[in-house]
């Protein structure tokens, strides 16, 4: 008989198979771990409904956040919520509502509502917020129009905010300019600049008066400042209108004006937002757009002997009040999620005015309701709250438009707007091949829409109906 | 087949069964669910609809494929000599018998235990134009040579210049070669000392032995180095999603294929298309390896033939 090969030993060997078996078996357990745990498990029938709860927020507005769901959690004991602050959450919430495991309620921008909506990523909210005596009249209107797309509700709101035109004071006086007066229109903003501009001995530049690239957040809105609009319901996207090329025309006037690789070189050296280098602070930029948030980073980043103002940003259109953009936080029921009845008891919880108010106190936000109580102002440390309330229930807001092609128009506005930041570029040259690429792409989701639209409004009733 | 043979075959299945399993769900089903999806219009949330070679026809005459496809190539172009002389320079360099070897060999190794996010953060400092330590160095210079020729010079905008952008990522990736010079070392150390000598009694100058003995000898190891670095250059995502900060850099100029892929995907909702694309990036991939592969295979010389 010949001898058994050694390698087959180690299989055939009765402990060694037990063992193999047994680190299958851990495998398997552990492999069974990642599945979600069902409700149906051995809990007791008292037990409370655990509701997962994802927030995009983080540091003192997510800690805000926390404060009100430890509230809610002590308030009563049918519902606990576990509150899990989660970066990136567009793309976490979106492969986790496609792998069927979404949390049972998310916080994000009200901006991506029209593409989980139309993806059929969300629940929605109408009848419940019927239910729960919810009412749209009693928010900002930019507010709950944010909230609705294609008729139904998607979301409640949290904390609002809108854009403003932020001057350094210190910077005013040493450029010999009021300091207590901000510019009023876009050509005044303009001369203040070039009275704010500041080089070295060697023409290497120190300080801007304003850079439409910072922050670099909203760069297709400028076409706003310009009277134009980002989106018309019949013609889509008009990238190549004749406001978006003047604002594209302003951009490129800075280059012009300051050099473009003095600009690039200056803007390398900005750091970032949530800094003490942020280039407002730090003086390099003495005019910027920002919102109420601000005054946050201003109080723990920016030096003592700091001082600054809030002004509505102006406008290019003459007589125009100014120029402002309105985004909100809102909260949504994801499709799919397991207790939607409970996760909209707790968004009703958080949306009762005196929680709105303690929510936005806590992170310096605006109210998103009409009416305040009597000592909101008096209690908001922002010492400007005043000012955003007023540019929030101003005329001629701008806010992101309802399709599903934003993302992708904003980054490729973004990017040519950059362009034109560099130098020798003709607007209409960089506007034209893009609107037509972009109506392209519009069209196409236009297209993917309507295959699916009669039954998506369909399913969308019958859930409200229910 | 004998009952030792089949029990023999049957230990080896179940020994490469874990490898066949893996690469069975985590490579050839995804593989052929891309190229399912590719023919369907397909969000992620929906169930996807069948749009037949639509996906294709959009990506002929998407400029921003093309020239994700441009900048890839541009960039393999540079990155793969690159990364074949630079570790084969350092390797042959650190296999000199010189004090303070090993403790060199350790450096120039360091930066690939970096996680790449770091090293991303890290070269955007570096390569920062106003305050970055390369145009700091620069600078000085700059300023010299502006004095000799009368006109002005001045360090670049590294990361904010299209012109500068991919050879800012060439300089930043090629920090990164401590593994393939650890490899190169290997192979080095592999040279029998027998060639080298009887080269020496021949009479062959040092540059001689390096073009008979050392290169032939390292062939094989130049080659994979050279076909893994082919492949590692037309994926490149990872440092250029850091140093852009998740973004494409100025003008796209470091919108590569695999960005455009993970974009289209994850930021537009459009995974169909993705799928489109990344299945022709995996072609693209297949057939530039296949290439560098029998290319590389008439200049490789193995020892056993």
């Amino acid at each position: 008989m010949s001898p058994r090969p050694q390698h087959l030993l180690f299989i055939a060997s009765p402990g060694r198979l037990f063992v193999l078996a047994l680190a299958l078996a851990a495998t398997a357990v552990a492999l069974c771990g990642c599945a979600r745990p069902t409700t149906a498990s051995a809990a007791p029938a008292v037990a409370p409904v655990v509701l997962d709860y994802w927030e995009k927020w983080t540091g003192f507005e997510a800690e805000a956040m926390r404060a009100l769901v430890d509230d809610f959690n002590a308030s009563q004991s049918r519902i606990r919520v576990r509150y899990l602050p989660v970066s990136q959450i567009e793309r976490k919430l979106l492969l986790a509502t496609a792998g069927g495991n979404p949390p049972d309620l998310a916080g994000i921008y009200a901006y991506l509502l029209p593409v989980y909506a139309e993806n059929n990523a969300l629940t929605p909210l109408d009848s419940l917020a019927r239910r729960a005596g919810l009412h749209g009249a009693d928010y900002l209107p930019f507010v709950w129009a944010a909230c609705r797309h294609q008729g139904f509700l998607w979301a409640l709101p949290t904390t609002p905010a809108v854009t403003a035109l932020h001057w350094n004071k210190k910077a005013f006086r040493e450029a010999g300019l009021d300091p207590e007066r901000p510019p009023r229109t876009l050509a005044e903003l303009e001369a203040f600049n070039d009275k704010l501009l500041v080089r070295d001995a060697d023409g290497r530049l120190l300080r801007l008066g304003h850079s439409p690239q910072e922050p670099g957040w909203w760069n297709a809105y400028w076409v706003a400042c310009f009277g134009g609009a980002l989106w018309d319901p019949a013609a889509g996207f008009r990238a190549d209108g004749p406001e978006m090329q003047a604002a594209f025309r302003w951009a490129g006037s800075y280059p012009r004006r300051f050099g473009a690789h003095e600009l690039q070189r200056l803007r390398n050296g900005f750091g970032s937002f949530a800094s003490p280098q942020n280039p407002f602070f730090t003086g390099r930029v003495a005019m910027v757009m920002q919102g109420p948030w601000m005054f946050n980073f201003i109080r723990d980043f920016a030096p003592a002997d700091f001082e600054w103002g809030v002004a509505p940003f102006p406008s290019a259109v003459p007589g125009s009040p100014g120029f402002a953009i309105a985004e909100s936080d809102v909260l949504v029921i994801p499709a799919g999620a397991r207790h939607p009845a409970e996760a909209f008891t707790f968004m009703a919880y958080v949306n009762r005015p005196e929680n709105l108010e303690r929510l936005c106190l806590a992170q310096k936000k605006l109210s998103p309701l009409r009416a305040v109580s009597a000592d909101f102002y008096t209690k908001h440390s922002n010492p400007y709250i005043r000012d955003f309330a007023a540019i929030a229930a101003s005329e001629g807001l701008v806010s992101f438009p309802p399709v599903t092609v934003w993302s992708e128009y904003q980054d490729a506005l973004n990017n040519a707007f950059d362009l034109m930041c560099l130098g020798d570029r003709d607007a209409l040259d960089l506007l034209a091949p893009l609107q037509a690429r972009l109506r392209e792409q519009e069209l196409r989701k236009q297209a993917r829409w309507e295959r699916v639209r009669a039954t998506r409004l369909e399913e969308w009733k019958r859930h409200d109906q229910n | 087949m004998t009952k030792t043979e089949r029990r023999e075959l049957a230990a080896g299945l179940l020994f490469i069964s874990p490898w066949a399993a893996g690469f069975l769900i985590f490579c050839l089903y995804p593989l052929l669910q891309a190229a399912r999806l590719s023919l369907a219009d397909y969000s992620v949330l929906s169930a996807p609809v069948y749009i037949g070679l639509e996906n294709y026809r959009l990506l002929l005459r998407d400029e921003l494929f093309w020239q994700s496809v441009l900048n890839t190539f541009w960039f393999a172009a540079f990155s793969v000599p690159i990364g074949a002389i630079v570790p084969l320079s350092l390797a042959l360099l650190l296999n000199f018998n010189l004090p303070g070897r090993d403790l060199f060999r350790t450096v120039f190794f360091l930066p690939s235990l970096l996680p790449l996010v770091c090293l991303g953060v890290l070269w955007q400092w570096l390569l920062n134009g106003d305050i970055g330590l390369i145009n700091s160095f620069l600078r000085p210079a700059c300023e010299a040579f502006s004095a000799l020729l009368g006109t002005p010079l001045r360090p670049p905008n590294w990361l904010s210049d299209p012109a500068w952008t991919k050879p800012a990522l060439l300089i930043a990736g090629a920090w990164t070669t401590g593994n393939a010079v650890v490899i190169y070392l290997a192979g080095l150390q592999d040279v029998p000392r027998h060639l080298y000598e009887a080269a020496e009694i021949d009479g062959a100058s040092p540059l001689q032995r390096f073009r008979h003995v050392t290169l032939p000898m390292l062939s094989p190891v130049i080659y994979f180095n050279g076909v893994m670095s082919v492949i590692g250059s037309l994926q490149v995502f990872g440092l250029s999603y850091v140093l852009t900060g998740g973004g494409d850099g100025p003008d796209r100029s470091l919108l590569f294929m695999a960005t455009y892929v993970y974009r289209r995907a994850f930021d537009y909702w459009d995974m169909g298309y993705a799928c489109a694309l990344g299945l022709v990036l995996f072609l693209i991939v297949l057939t530039v390896t296949l290439l560098a592969h029998f290319v590389g295979r008439r200049f490789t010389h193995y020892e056993s033939k």
